[in-house]
């Protein structure tokens, strides 16, 4: 790439108080966030969450009932569309059918009114940077879903944006497109340093591509936080159960101190977690608590490991997936956990019926601090 | 190796021989063949042979008339001005019932319509009534002030007549494609810094085009082969009342009527070329839709609303004009000079529903059976088209679309040199000596559109559909009735009431064929009728009736298709 041609003017994004509603509904609710300069930032939740709506209320396509939105100290809350360079890429790209792949990327620099030669340069620069040199002259409908997507990325780029809006870019792409195109994200927006947005429903996307993670549900934040704390803090069950999947125990607390915690778990007993943050429930508190099913082990009927949490169950079913076996068991007291354990090396995997403990780490134990509502 | 290449050969060919595909299009082709090819080659055969060879002398006979000349000019600008007029008129109108939110925008997309269900040359006796040098208005205007405006003599008449009555197609068009138009691709323009007419101009314009064009090209096409308003406007210097004019007058072996007909299909046929540009893109609006589908229509306040409310309101006024002249004409006993009829009567429907009841009889039987005939062939050969592998199919359809640029009269010449003179096998008389002409005429001048119906309903029916019953043990038989045939009924019906609500006000081509007066339809008693004055009043309740007629179909097809007016009358 060389000298970079695209000087970016990353912007801090500030969204504060924002809400929006749809007729009775909420489409967003009082939702406060700081998106730091450069930052790749997402909004992660199911469809219907918000998540978009709130994408188009910072690119100015739908206009708050209360709050503002900030972008660095000014105020954009107001301000139309075309007068914001929040530069967005659509879920469907967007492209416009009857212009060129080139006439579609020199569209917001002519709307800018540069000239004619400088146009042409930065076309050639931006077509370059997605790795399209040279597809000028064809119409969006010759190229493929992964160019289509690559022009679309390239206009936006091309006039420089103060932020970068992606409404789920991906969606439309095959799984292999898909993960080639994640990372060429990553690098493009390393390389510019700008401020980006990106909305998905696909928590695998979220954790792979962001620096910080908002998980949406019901028009609020439930959670923010960088990948590795999202998925290991869940703040809420929502969450645990949204981003991976989480078995998810309620219980009671018996015994409270710092770095050890025994809870009650109604048909499976005592369990042990050892919670390294946040304020400790007091013994008698309802807690849940939440087991990675890549933390947890299968072991014979009869074995168990010290220092661990064990519970006896039945295989239901396994499924062989190659690096790994997923297994259900269904524990004694009734409830079904899921397990997923590393293919062992010459070994056969548990078969369905057979009778074994499930163990995991107090360590690996996640306290989900009860709702407040 | 060598064998199962041979035996591969020999099932491909089987496949594209298929014997009941086969037998179906040969019987398909043969009566494309007979009543569209056929007739119109020999209306060419005509117009270019001379002492039994090729030439162009008659050709350059027409040019050389200044009659001739000046008619064709007349044809191309009346053509051009129906187009301009009504894009001045169809565009705004258009544009607000699908952009803008405001009070009785529902009215406007309904009244809208309206026009249509007119047949023009109704309407022109109405603008008489209002306009003309002794109507309504000029009335008024003498009485008042002392002047007259010449709206509806000559040229001038005609195309005010035919750019009221044809907007809606340049309307319904229009505002079709713009509201199938992905949001998101007037969004991402404003993302880019694009808004206001420059967004209009840059975008929107040019993804709404082909719809547009669409509607112009069908005006045009129209206005052309439009031959009832001018005879009913009494203006014979154009290309349609000249060919009916030559044939009618001079006889069916003048060579100038057969050049004439040449003329106006090559006009056609050039402004469908012209066309085709902007309606092979026809896919845009639709091609990406986005999954905001965010509604673009905004609500319109203050001065807007106010300009909105005056530009529809009197445009759509001006447009009705005709429905309510010809409803109080057909309840007047004497309505001449003088503002309003001085005397009032329902003699006139008496006169229409027992004296000449057959033109509404015959109205019905025609149509009824031209529809009948359409959903058939429009049927077998959609599923030819959709379904079908067999060789030869592209013909089909070339033959099938080809009424689309053959005007009525030249049609109706075809025919009456094809078959006049000699018996059809089955009917112990020529065919033109038969009512049966105007069915085989109506049915054939539709049948593009049941074809396209058909052929839309038939391609909405997912193959593995078919395939899931079958799968499940059902027959070819019973797979096409109780899963095909009731998936495909909705666009048959839809298919069927285009053809009998069009056949039943077409007049180019039933002037020339009608073999004797008691086996015309209601457009020819209408005609009829307003040849005499005191005619008019029964001409005007059986325009009535024929407005009545088109608006039930209208209604009934809306309810099939349920996405708002219009529908039978896109492109």
């Amino acid at each position: 790439m060389g000298s970079q041609p695209f000087a970016a003017k990353a912007a801090e994004v500030r969204i504060e108080g924002v809400s929006k509603r749809f007729g009775e509904t909420w489409a967003v609710r009082e939702v406060t966030l700081r998106i730091g300069r450069g930052e790749f930032f997402t909004f992660l939740g199911p469809s219907g969450c918000g998540k978009t709506t709130l994408l188009r209320i910072v690119a100015g396509f739908a206009v708050p009932d209360a709050g503002e939105v900030c972008f660095d100290e000014e105020r954009v809350t107001d301000l139309p569309p075309w007068r914001r360079n929040a530069g967005m890429v659509f879920q469907s790209y967007a492209l416009w059918p009857h212009l060129s792949v080139q006439e579609n990327v020199a569209f917001g620099l002519r709307e800018r009114r540069l000239p004619a030669a400088e146009i042409r340069e930065r076309v050639v620069a931006a077509l370059a940077l997605v790795g399209l040199a040279g597809m000028e002259r064809r119409r969006p409908s010759q190229l493929s879903g992964g160019q289509q997507q690559r022009v679309a990325l390239a206009r936006t780029l091309v006039v420089e944006p103060r932020v970068l809006l992606l409404d789920e870019p991906l969606s439309n792409l095959d799984a292999k497109l898909r993960e080639q195109m994640g990372h060429e994200l990553t690098r493009i927006q390393r390389e510019l340093g700008i401020t980006t947005i990106y909305v998905t429903h696909d928590q695998e996307e979220a954790l792979g591509l962001s620096g910080r993670i908002a998980v949406m549900d019901g028009g609020r934040i439930v959670q923010e936080g960088t990948p590795q704390e999202v998925y290991h803090r869940p703040a809420r069950r929502f969450v645990a159960e949204f981003v991976g999947v989480s078995n998810v125990f309620p219980g009671t607390v018996r015994e409270a101190s710092p770095g050890r915690l025994v809870a009650e778990v109604p048909g499976i007993g005592l369990l042990e977690a050892s919670p390294d943050h946040a304020a400790l429930p007091q013994p008698g508190a309802p807690v849940l608590l939440s087991v990675r099913p890549e933390a947890m082990t299968l072991w014979g009927p009869e074995e168990k490991p010290a220092g661990k949490n064990a519970a006896r169950g039945m295989v239901r079913a396994s499924t062989f997936q190659g690096a790994s076996v997923e297994y259900e068991v269904l524990l004694e007291g009734g409830r079904p956990v899921r397990v997923s354990t590393a293919t062992p090396k010459g070994q056969r995997p548990f078969p369905p019926g057979a009778t074994v403990t499930v163990c995991f780490d107090p360590a690996d134990v996640i306290l989900i601090p009860p709702e407040a509502r | 190796m060598a064998g199962a290449g041979l035996l591969g050969r020999v099932r491909a060919i089987r496949v594209l021989l298929d014997p009941v595909q086969m037998a179906l299009l040969l019987v398909l082709l043969t009566i494309l063949v007979v009543f569209i090819l056929y007739p119109l080659l020999q209306v060419l055969a005509v117009a270019f042979t001379a002492d039994g060879r090729v030439s162009l002398i008659h050709l350059r006979n027409f040019f050389a008339r200044p009659l001739f000349r000046e008619a064709l000019a007349a044809s191309l600008l009346s053509g051009v001005l129906a187009v301009v007029f009504g894009s001045l008129v169809g565009l705004p109108l258009a544009y607000f019932s699908v952009r803008f939110q405001f009070r009785g925008r529902l009215l406007l997309q309904t009244l809208g319509i309206l026009p249509l269900v007119i047949p023009p040359f109704v309407g022109a006796v109405a603008f008489q009534q209002v306009l003309g040098r002794s109507g309504m208005v000029n009335l008024l205007l003498q009485e008042h002030f002392g002047v007259t405006i010449p709206f509806m003599e000559g040229l001038a008449g005609v195309v005010l007549v035919q750019t009221l009555h044809y907007f809606p197609f340049i309307m319904l068009n229009t505002a079709a494609a713009l509201a199938n138009l992905d949001p998101s691709l007037e969004e991402m323009a404003q993302n880019m810094g694009c808004h206001g007419f420059r967004l209009f101009r840059r975008v929107t314009l040019p993804l709404v085009l082909p719809g547009y064009v669409a509607g112009a090209l069908l005006v045009f096409i129209r206005v052309v082969d439009d031959l009832g308003t001018p005879l009913m406007l009494n203006y014979t210097k154009l290309l349609a009342p000249q060919a009916y004019l030559r044939i009618t007058t001079v006889g069916l072996n003048d060579v100038d009527g057969y050049v004439i007909c040449v003329i106006m299909v090559v006009l056609s046929l050039l402004a469908l070329w012209g066309a085709r540009r902007y309606l092979s893109l026809g896919e845009y609006a639709t091609v990406q839709r986005g999954t905001t589908g965010a509604s673009l229509a905004r609500p319109v306040r203050g001065w807007r609303l106010l300009l909105v409310w005056v530009v529809s309101g009197s445009l759509l006024a001006l447009a009705l004009l005709p429905h309510l002249g010809i409803a109080v004409l057909s309840f007047a006993r004497i309505w001449s000079f003088s503002v309003l009829p001085v005397q009032w009567t329902a003699g006139n429907y008496g006169e229409i529903l027992f004296r000449t009841p057959h033109f509404v009889k015959n109205t019905l039987l025609y149509s009824l059976l031209a529809a009948g005939i359409d959903v058939l062939l429009g049927a077998a050969i959609a599923f030819l088209l959709v379904r079908g592998k067999v060789v030869g199919r592209s013909v089909l359809d070339a033959i099938a679309t080809m009424p689309l640029a053959i005007p009525g009269v030249v049609l109706a010449v075809g025919y009456l040199r094809v078959f006049h003179g000699w018996d059809f096998p089955g009917l112990g008389q020529p065919l033109t000596a038969s009512w049966l002409i105007l069915v085989v005429a109506y049915s054939m001048r539709r049948l593009p559109y049941t074809v396209r119906a058909c052929d839309a309903a038939m391609r909405q029916i997912h193959a593995s559909l078919e395939e899931a019953a079958m799968n499940l043990g059902s027959n070819r038989r019973r797979t096409f009735f109780k899963v095909t045939f009731p998936l495909m009924l909705g666009g048959l019906v839809a298919g069927g009431l285009i053809a009998f609500i069009t056949s039943s006000v077409e007049l180019s081509s039933t002037i020339m064929l009608v073999p004797r007066m008691e086996m015309g339809p209601l457009a020819y008693g209408i005609y009829i009728y307003m040849q005499s004055a005191v005619g008019r009043g029964p001409g005007a309740a059986l325009g009535v009736v024929a407005i009545l007629l088109v608006l039930a179909g209208t209604v009934a097809l809306n309810r099939i298709f349920s996405r708002g007016t219009g529908t039978a009358f896109k492109l």
